[in-house]
């Protein structure tokens, strides 16, 4: 089964810095030098995909998304 | 007779008990998500997640054991509507008042991504109104306050929850302009 | 479509000799179609599409994509957006002040096509007086279907972004929102929204008289058209010019009077686009083609001239230390990036040496890191800046 490329992207709005998603995926995303998150405009890597999408629920803002096929 | 005296002694243990170790994780619970700043985030948000769901379980059992119990007469509707229950009536209201507000609450989390963030914020703070509802329940319908560990776990759980509000109200004090980035104008 | 005074290739076209009332405004270009059955406005939209009009407010998106778009949604909302948040820029102040009925031509026009009923017409408030009384006037000669609605922009640099607009109309607070969704799709009280440039709403009262040929009469085939232009800094008379797209960038300084001293540097757009070297720039045609290999873009129709011997870097840094504080305050790249952006580059203009591999860094890590544009188009006037006065230090 061949899925649409899924990409992480961060509501800079809603995002308050906590850092918890870098904590969770560490392979994905890095922090600025504010402690805000730097997410690659690279699709996720499918072994990565269910890391990704619990990091996504794990944001207390609700910043982070997964786009699919962007 | 006494059978019955012994099954019903039985889910009255399981009550308090459940009770003491609800009031516990749900203490801890409420700690971890006041005083989230102040610690670890991703493990700090992590166990109040899973702390707020044993929660549940707790709850579940202490609620059951309770109605069930033939010796004491308090009906399913007193879980859910204070001042149904003729056993009791301001303690186990105290507790159905609890329950509606933490419904609330989980019920949000569980649909926090639907819900949107404002709106399950909002809910959220009906989690300052749970803890008072639950731990005042325990205190006027807890049966055990004589037992000295009973005691250390009731205050111990209000001591924990006092300091990390106050911990809370600090920091709150001391840096609101980075706490406000992630809330949009 | 009617006849009109204007002949095609002239100008100018949207800035009349004088100010004309309601009745002058109608003796020079003709009455504005109204009253649109649903094939007429869907073949407006054609036209406009194949007049090429793009947005006059800096983004330059395609104006007939917008307007379908917003007209496939249900009951929308037109916005016009006179904020002009930009201090460096007036062309849309002298606009709404010379020209307010084809302004409001253009919105209530837009209004019809996208099937709004309402128009709100946000404006800064050097003019809120003039358009306060052209709707009165067209209220009295019931010349619109729609209703027309004027608000007083908000301050700030910010405020002029599209969605902060919105936000603006529908709870007092100038802070732009999050995209998805679109606000074509959901902007001002839930309702699709088209938010469109004053200056792009006469173009469309003009297109919708006179037609697309016309429209293309002048300007280049890939960016047709006419544009109003901000010239200021070191210039004989400096001012509001309207320009054919593609005008080399010497001839618009000419219309200003011509440089005042020799030239530096100019910077075109606005605070959020470029500098580029002065000799380099001076025979290129002011367009988005014409300018891009330099880095730089017509923007907002403004163009800066800095004389030789001016500081290029102090200049600059005035400038990000100003957008800096003027971020909505709501991402933290930007709350806390441009500040440190700021410092270094005061401290490069200053002689006190930067760091310039944190300030690239910094640069790298602020830019397209933002809820909007703003960030961004602090870094491009940096990097620019590093480009252009390279030699400075």
């Amino acid at each position: 089964m061949v899925t649409a490329p899924a990409r992480l992207r961060v509501d800079f709005i809603a995002c308050a810095g906590r850092g918890l998603c870098a904590e969770a995926l560490p392979g994905l995303i890095t922090l600025d030098d504010w402690g805000f998150p730097i997410v690659s405009g690279q699709a996720v890597p499918p072994r990565l995909l269910a890391d990704a999408r619990a990091t996504v629920r794990l944001c207390p803002k609700l910043a982070l998304r997964l786009e699919p096929g962007r | 007779m006494s059978a019955l005296l012994g099954g019903s002694q039985a889910l009255w243990l399981v009550s308090r008990a459940s009770g003491l170790a609800l009031l516990a994780a749900f203490s801890a619970a409420v700690v971890l998500g006041v005083a989230a700043r102040l610690g670890p985030r991703l493990a700090v948000g992590e166990l109040h997640r899973a702390l707020a769901l044993f929660s549940v379980a707790f709850l579940g059992l202490h609620v059951v054991t309770a109605i069930l119990d033939p010796y004491v007469t308090i009906g399913w509707a007193a879980t859910l509507l204070p001042l149904a229950s003729p056993y009791r009536g301001l303690a186990i209201g105290l507790g159905a008042l609890a329950v509606d507000c933490g419904g609330a609450v989980l019920i949000t989390s569980l649909v926090r991504r639907r819900l949107g963030y404002r709106a399950w914020r909002a809910v959220h703070w009906l989690a300052y109104l749970t803890w008072p509802a639950a731990f005042a329940h325990a205190v006027t319908s807890g049966s055990d306050l004589g037992i000295w560990w009973v005691a250390l776990v009731l205050w111990g759980c209000a001591a924990a929850v006092a300091t990390a509000v106050v911990a809370r109200l600090l920091s709150w004090l001391r840096g609101p302009d980075r706490a406000a980035l992630g809330t949009p104008r | 479509m009617t006849a009109g005074l204007l002949l095609a290739g002239t100008l100018p076209r949207l800035l009349p000799p004088e100010p004309p009332g309601l009745a002058g405004h109608t003796a020079r270009y003709g009455p504005p179609p109204s009253g649109l059955s649903r094939r007429q406005r869907d073949a407006l939209i054609a036209e406009v599409a194949r007049a090429g009009l793009t947005g006059r407010g800096g983004a330059g998106f395609p104006t007939a994509r917008k307007l379908a778009a917003v007209a496939a949604g249900h009951a929308p909302v037109v916005v016009a957006n006179g904020t002009e948040g930009e201090p460096a820029s007036v062309k849309d102040r002298v606009l709404m002040a010379c020209s307010p009925h084809l302004v409001l031509d253009g919105a209530a026009l837009a209004a019809e096509i996208t099937g709004a009923a309402k128009a709100v017409i946000v404006v800064h408030r050097d003019v809120r007086v003039i358009l306060d009384e052209a709707v009165a006037d067209r209220a009295r000669a019931r010349l619109d279907r729609v209703r027309l609605e004027v608000r007083t922009a908000a301050e700030g640099f910010v405020a002029g972004q599209a969605s902060a607009v919105v936000q603006w109309v529908q709870r007092g607070v100038p802070a732009p929102t999050a995209m998805p969704p679109r606000l074509a799709q959901r902007g001002l009280r839930g309702a699709p929204t088209l938010v469109q440039n004053v200056e792009t709403l006469a173009h469309l009262a003009l297109i919708a008289r006179y037609g697309a040929a016309w429209f293309r009469s002048t300007g280049t085939p890939a960016e047709p058209g006419s544009m109003l232009v901000t010239v200021l800094g070191a210039v004989r008379e400096p001012g509001v010019r309207e320009v054919a797209i593609g005008t080399p960038v010497g001839q618009v300084l000419d219309l200003a009077g011509g440089a005042s001293a020799p030239l530096r540097a100019l910077l075109l757009g606005g605070y959020f686009g470029a500098w580029v070297d002065a000799a380099e720039a001076l025979d290129r045609p002011f367009s988005s083609a014409g300018l891009a290999d330099l880095g730089a873009a017509p923007g907002a129709g403004l163009i800066a001239a800095l004389p030789a011997g001016a500081s290029g870097l102090g200049e600059t840094a005035r400038l990000v230390r100003y957008l800096a504080g003027e971020s909505a305050g709501q991402c933290g790249p930007c709350v806390f990036g441009l500040p440190a952006i700021a410092g270094q580059v005061e401290r490069l203009a200053e002689g006190r040496g930067a760091d310039l591999g944190l300030l690239h860094r910094w640069l790298g890590q602020v830019d397209g890191r933002g809820g909007c544009a703003h960030p961004d188009g602090a870094v491009r006037l940096v990097r620019s800046a590093l480009r252009t006065f390279g030699g400075e230090w």
